[in-house]
């Protein structure tokens, strides 16, 4: 059952991946993307990262992609104003994607080898484990992310501004 | 039972590399900068899914908090890329990053 649910995702989770690229509006884009990462959300259910699959709906689909949006409304790019590249370009760019492919794949020869032990600690994806590692021993790393944060919409502010001379 | 006992962590590492290949296919295909902002999210997704399978093949919630930071990573790095995306946009009149060629020379 499982089995066959891990490939229904990585099936429409591939597919999602290439209509991201491939689709002509960056709306339907966007759309794609979210898509895409709702079904890396499963694969997180799956694997019994259920905090993270949570997270990554709320931060991905519900902030980031909604910023992403909300910028193309904003601008109003929704229409395919960019002129065709070459098509030797586009040949070259699928070439060297399919390149990168084949170098991953050689390198990943033999995984298939590696023993998995069968069982699971099914409580170790839950808030209240990934909670206390949080705390306790990545403390520091989670404070310094606060202050990255604040950089971040320090810069992101400054840079929307409009400026007034 | 264990997903990654039934279908072999090879999966996973393959679902991974073809994400990561159309993340970087993406970036090189297309000229419109959000798209490529969005290839970039792609490919951080794909390795996302490689720390949790490898995280919960060794029982080890470390891989697990490291998706977190990324995820946080990402959330700083779109909403600056966004803005420099909204300023070129006022700069030049596109997010053709084709435009964006002054440094060039």
């Amino acid at each position: 059952m499982s089995v066959i649910a891990f490939y229904i995702l990585t099936v429409l989770c591939i597919f999602s991946a290439l209509m991201v690229v491939f689709s002509k509006k960056p709306v339907h884009s966007v759309l794609y993307t979210i898509f895409c990462f709702f079904n890396i959300a499963g694969h997180f259910l799956l694997l019994n990262a259920q905090f993270l699959a949570i997270v990554h709906i709320i931060v991905y689909a519900g902030a980031i992609m909604v910023l992403f949006l909300f910028t193309i409304m904003f601008l109003n790019l929704n229409a395919e104003v960019e002129p065709h590249k070459s098509n030797l370009l586009k040949v070259a760019a699928v070439v060297c994607g399919g390149l990168l492919l084949l170098i991953l794949v050689s390198c990943l020869k033999g995984a298939e080898n590696i023993p998995v032990n069968p069982m699971l600690d099914t409580q170790m994806g839950m808030v209240k484990n990934l909670g206390m590692v949080l705390y306790n021993e990545y403390m520091l790393p989670f404070e310094m992310l606060s202050i990255l944060f604040l950089s971040a919409m320090v810069g992101a502010v400054l840079l929307g501004k409009k400026e007034t001379k | 039972m264990n997903i990654i006992s039934e279908v072999g962590i090879n999966s996973y590492l393959w679902l991974a590399a073809i994400l990561f290949s159309i993340g970087v296919m993406g970036v090189l295909f297309r000229r419109n900068a959000i798209i490529i902002l969005m290839c970039i999210e792609l490919m951080l997704n794909a390795v996302n899914i490689l720390f949790v399978a490898f995280s919960v093949m060794h029982n080890n919630p470390a891989g697990q908090i490291m998706v977190f930071f990324i995820m946080a990573v990402a959330a700083a790095e779109v909403a600056v890329g966004l803005a420099i995306l909204i300023l070129m946009y006022r700069n030049m009149g596109s997010v053709d990053i084709d435009t964006m060629k002054k440094l060039k020379w």
